[in-house]
């Protein structure tokens, strides 16, 4: 059955019969299986998902009795694809000013920005990527007036209207050229701000009660000392963009004077140049995987054999999309991962073999975010995100045919299917197209 | 269209070459009693091409499999080209003495992609405001701009378009600040010291207009009209009654002599378009308002070659069709803007099933690199809904289809003896995303191969750079 039948299918079942709200038990065999930790596929795999949560993934895995059983017909299968850096559910559209909380140009307060209040389970943008197979996503707010932007959350990309899974899960911050604009014109005012905060924080959690509200000139309002104190204590990551190589080395530097930080770099075009020093200090990255101009100074040696590069120096690497459509094609990163694969046979490029190439989609940026136990692979006790495929998930046309979120199987149909549906034969029938649905 | 282009031009010359024969050029003293002398029309091209095909050899490509890229397809097939031009495409071809020759076993050759709507040179990398040329954003009619005064030819983006796209013709439009954003510029992708050196020998001009959302924000902003849709077709329409005008004026003065009228050089490019020798590239999102532009088209007296961006083209397919306007358009960008809300991956493929002529495009720097994973994802697509699109129709919509719209398709766009050896060979599948570039050629010089870092183009920009030279 083709993708757009089966969605219309599905569209007319969901109108007979509401999708099942909780998880139900679900075991899927014979399919060609992903499981998202960097193996290759396996032929012939089952898995198995009791209560929202994959129990086995495998081959010679047992079906239990009495579960709703989906034979995959040897098609793909693989976990849910895993933004790893996005702003998916908190902008409608990006040139309509009103409807994007992503950023708060004139608040007083930066690092206490927290990004739950504004994600939309109804968002166009969740429905357009759960359809291509994304089931979580980090949602990060944008800095705007300081470098720090305020605090993320993993979002799983399902119809219900709870669809924050790890609220405040990270604090998002600017550095390079954008955050020293931010902090008024240099990198050193940019690290000025950042060591200043920190240490400001610092006198917060000795004694919060004393650190009243100030005003503007002390640079820090007790809510955002607040939203910092996890991440001075390590507790929380903290996503820093970076490009430039020089960047990431002075971030790194900053950690021996503040070892508890759990940083994260975020975009890192010239990560290659450094990727020893990275590796190192252990610093995971969600990178940008495709850049490869010198669009600003501070990515001169961007190449798209950045991510195998650094992966190869022992690097753990997710992919994510920051400037870059990211309120609404982080479906594209599947593309994205592709590429990287297209390198492997590229003379002189570093390249990510298939199995790694969709960890990059799938575990690692889980585990950079430090949630690798709970998300991004099907082995036994992550949550039950699973899609099958009607072919490789890294191919260009390649479709999602099935999507379950915490073991929840999900619609697929989105308002472009509404819109080709309507529009499949763009002449006019008896009434107007305002009468065809 | 390069033949009247170039017929046009010709006569021109010949024109003012009699003009400076006659004593003084001095028209005004004819009387209606005797013939009255010619007035002098004025030069049209100013800036003219020095592009120069660089030399290769004649080359055999065998056992590849070829899309033509105007709808045929060959499994193991060869072929020849030398001396810049496409020899033979064929099941099976002898080689000549002298030629170099390919095994393709397991590649794929087409015809360079062709990029009609591109910013390099314009908006190039890096995107500092020093290097911002691509919109002149303080008129909402600007005709008069060029956008080759504003390309700057040591864009690192050439390059990538060139190794990881297989681009090898583009248009460089100016931006879409204005109703009237000025005349485009189409090049062959090959550096040049001077962007004359980069283009592409008797390619019409093209002017682009923009619809919608931007000319209206960018001077609605400013106090000053168009600050709405309607005012952007008043705009418009006032705008074309004076191109009319000018035209007249020329015209008279041109047949019959007497004062030459003053130049405008705003009007100038208009009445060009109004000859039918500048084509009009229209960026323009939805489709009432592409309606009401080919309204205003038949109002004047010109025509719209092409809509870029038209995510709603799928709407109107049919009226597209016939008007014989084009639809540029991306595979899957959406909702960045509201003109861009009701984008669908099936947009070009709806309009090639109704037999309107769809295209894709990249606008973008990183997009141009992919332009051929793109149709892949409108093709699967629309197969998925019930439509049998092969992958050499769907080739099309890069090289046939696109060097239609920018009037360059007698001479380049397919693999046709005789045209231009703009060639391509693939790794692979190039719908496949596993696929790049082993090799492309532009007027059958060898402009890059992948397994030879000394033929892979590095711009001043980048040399002595942090990865000069790098696979990037």
């Amino acid at each position: 059955m083709s993708r757009f039948k089966l969605k219309l299918a599905a569209l007319l079942a969901a109108t007979a019969v509401a999708l099942p709200a909780a998880a139900q038990d679900v075991a899927i065999t014979n399919a060609r299986l992903v499981i998202g930790d960097g193996s290759g596929p396996v032929e012939g795999g089952t898995v198995v998902i009791r209560g929202g949560r994959v129990v086995a993934a495998g081959t010679g895995v047992a079906v239990p009795a009495g579960v709703r059983t989906i034979d995959a017909q040897g098609r793909w299968v693989s976990p849910g694809i895993f933004a790893g850096f996005s702003r998916l559910g908190i902008v409608d559209v990006d040139g309509v000013q009103e409807t994007d909380d992503s950023r708060a140009r004139t608040s007083p307060f930066n690092a206490a920005l927290d990004v739950v209040p504004a994600v939309n389970p109804r968002n166009l943008a969740i429905g357009i990527s759960r359809s291509e197979g994304l089931t979580r996503a980090v949602v990060a707010p944008r800095a705007s007036g300081a470098i720090f932007g305020g605090q993320g959350a993993i979002i799983d990309l399902a119809t219900d209207m709870d669809a924050v899974t790890r609220p405040r899960a990270f604090q998002f911050m600017e550095y390079g050229e954008t955050g020293a604009s931010a902090a008024g014109g240099s990198r050193p005012a940019a690290l000025a701000s950042l060591r200043n905060t920190l240490f400001e924080v610092a006198a917060y959690a000795r004694n919060p009660a004393s650190y009243l509200d100030r005003d503007r000139q002390s640079l820090l309002t007790r809510a955002d000392a607040e939203a910092l104190r996890p991440v001075v204590e390590g507790r929380v990551p903290l996503l820093i963009h970076v490009e430039r190589g020089s960047d990431m080395l002075t971030l790194i530097d900053l950690k021996r004077e503040f070892p508890r930080l759990n940083l994260v770099f975020v975009g890192a075009s010239e990560g290659w140049t450094v990727a020893r020093e990275i590796a190192a200090a252990q610093v995971p990255v969600i990178a940008s995987a495709l850049t490869d101009l010198p669009s600003s100074f501070e990515q001169l040696g961007a190449t798209q054999s950045n991510v195998g590069r650094m992966k190869a120096a022992g690097v753990l690497v997710g992919i994510g999309m920051i400037n870059d459509d990211e309120t609404r094609q982080a479906r594209l990163v599947k593309q994205y991962a592709g590429n990287l694969v297209a390198l492997t046979r590229v003379p002189g490029a570093t390249g990510v073999e298939w199995g790694e190439a969709f960890a990059t989609i799938s575990s690692r940026p889980a585990e950079a975010m430090g949630m690798g136990g709970e998300f991004g692979s099907l082995r036994a006790g992550r949550r039950g995100d699973v899609v099958i495929w009607d072919g490789d998930p890294l191919e260009v046309g390649t479709a999602a045919q099935l999507v379950f979120i915490d073991g929840v199987e999900q619609p697929t149909v989105d308002r472009q299917d509404r819109l080709l549906q309507r529009y499949l034969n763009p002449a006019e029938g008896a009434l107007p197209k305002a009468y065809d649905r | 269209m390069i033949r009247s282009f170039t017929a046009t031009a010709a006569m021109a010359a010949v024109l003012a070459l009699g003009a400076c024969a006659s004593p003084n050029g001095d028209t005004r003293s004819a009387s209606s009693s005797t013939p009255r002398a010619k007035g002098t029309p004025v030069a049209r091209d100013p800036y003219p091409s020095t592009y120069r095909a660089f030399p290769g050899t004649p080359t055999l490509v065998t056992n590849v499999t070829i899309l033509d890229g105007e709808g045929g397809r060959i499994d193991n097939g060869s072929i020849l080209f030398a001396d810049g031009k496409i020899v033979e495409v064929a099941q099976s071809i002898a080689a000549p003495d002298g030629a170099t020759v390919i095994d393709g076993q397991g590649k794929w050759l087409t015809p360079g992609i062709i990029d009609v709507h591109s910013h390099l040179g314009n908006y190039p990398s890096p995107g500092v405001s020093a290097h911002s040329d691509g919109n002149e954003a303080t008129n909402p009619v600007t005709a008069e701009v060029w956008a080759e005064h504003s390309v700057w030819p040591q864009d690192p983006g050439f390059a990538r378009a060139l190794a990881n796209g297989g681009v090898t013709t583009l248009q460089i439009l100016p931006g879409s600040a204005n109703l009237f954003g000025g005349r485009s510029v189409t090049l062959k992708n090959v550096y040049g010291r001077t962007v004359q050196a980069m283009k592409f020998p008797g390619a019409p001009y093209g002017m682009k207009m923009a619809c919608g959302e931007n000319p209206k924000r960018v001077y609605g902003g400013r106090q000053r009209m168009p600050s709405t849709r309607m005012g952007n077709m008043a705009v418009n329409r006032a705008t074309w009654a004076k191109a009319v005008e000018y035209k007249r004026r020329w015209v008279k003065y041109e047949e019959s002599g007497g004062d030459a009228p003053v130049r405008d050089l705003q009007m100038e490019t208009l009445r060009e378009v109004l000859d039918g020798d500048i084509l009009v590239h229209n960026h323009c999102y939805r489709a009432d308002e592409m309606a009401l532009v080919l309204d205003m088209a038949k109002e004047f007296g010109y025509k719209v070659t092409a809509f870029h961006h038209a995510v709603e083209a799928y709407k109107i397919a049919d009226l597209l069709k016939a008007n014989g306007t084009c639809a540029a358009v991306w595979a899957d960008w959406w909702g960045f803007k509201m003109e861009s809300y009701d984008a669908i991956t099936e947009n070009l493929a709806i309009l090639e099933k109704e037999g309107a002529c769809g295209l894709i495009h990249s606008d973008d720097a990183n997009g141009i690199q992919r332009l051929n994973q793109e149709i892949a994802k409108v093709m699967a697509a629309a197969n998925r809904s019930g439509m049998n699109i092969t992958k050499e129709q769907a080739w099309r919509w890069a090289a046939i289809t696109p060097a239609k719209a920018l009037g360059i398709d007698d001479v380049t766009g397919s693999l046709r003896a005789g045209k231009m050896a703009d060639i391509v060979l693939w790794n692979g599948d190039p719908f496949s995303v596993y696929t790049r570039p082993d090799r492309v050629w532009i007027d059958g010089a060898l402009l890059f191969n992948a397994n030879n870092p000394r033929l892979r183009p590095v711009s001043d920009f980048e040399l002595g750079q942090p990865g000069e030279g790098d696979v990037k």
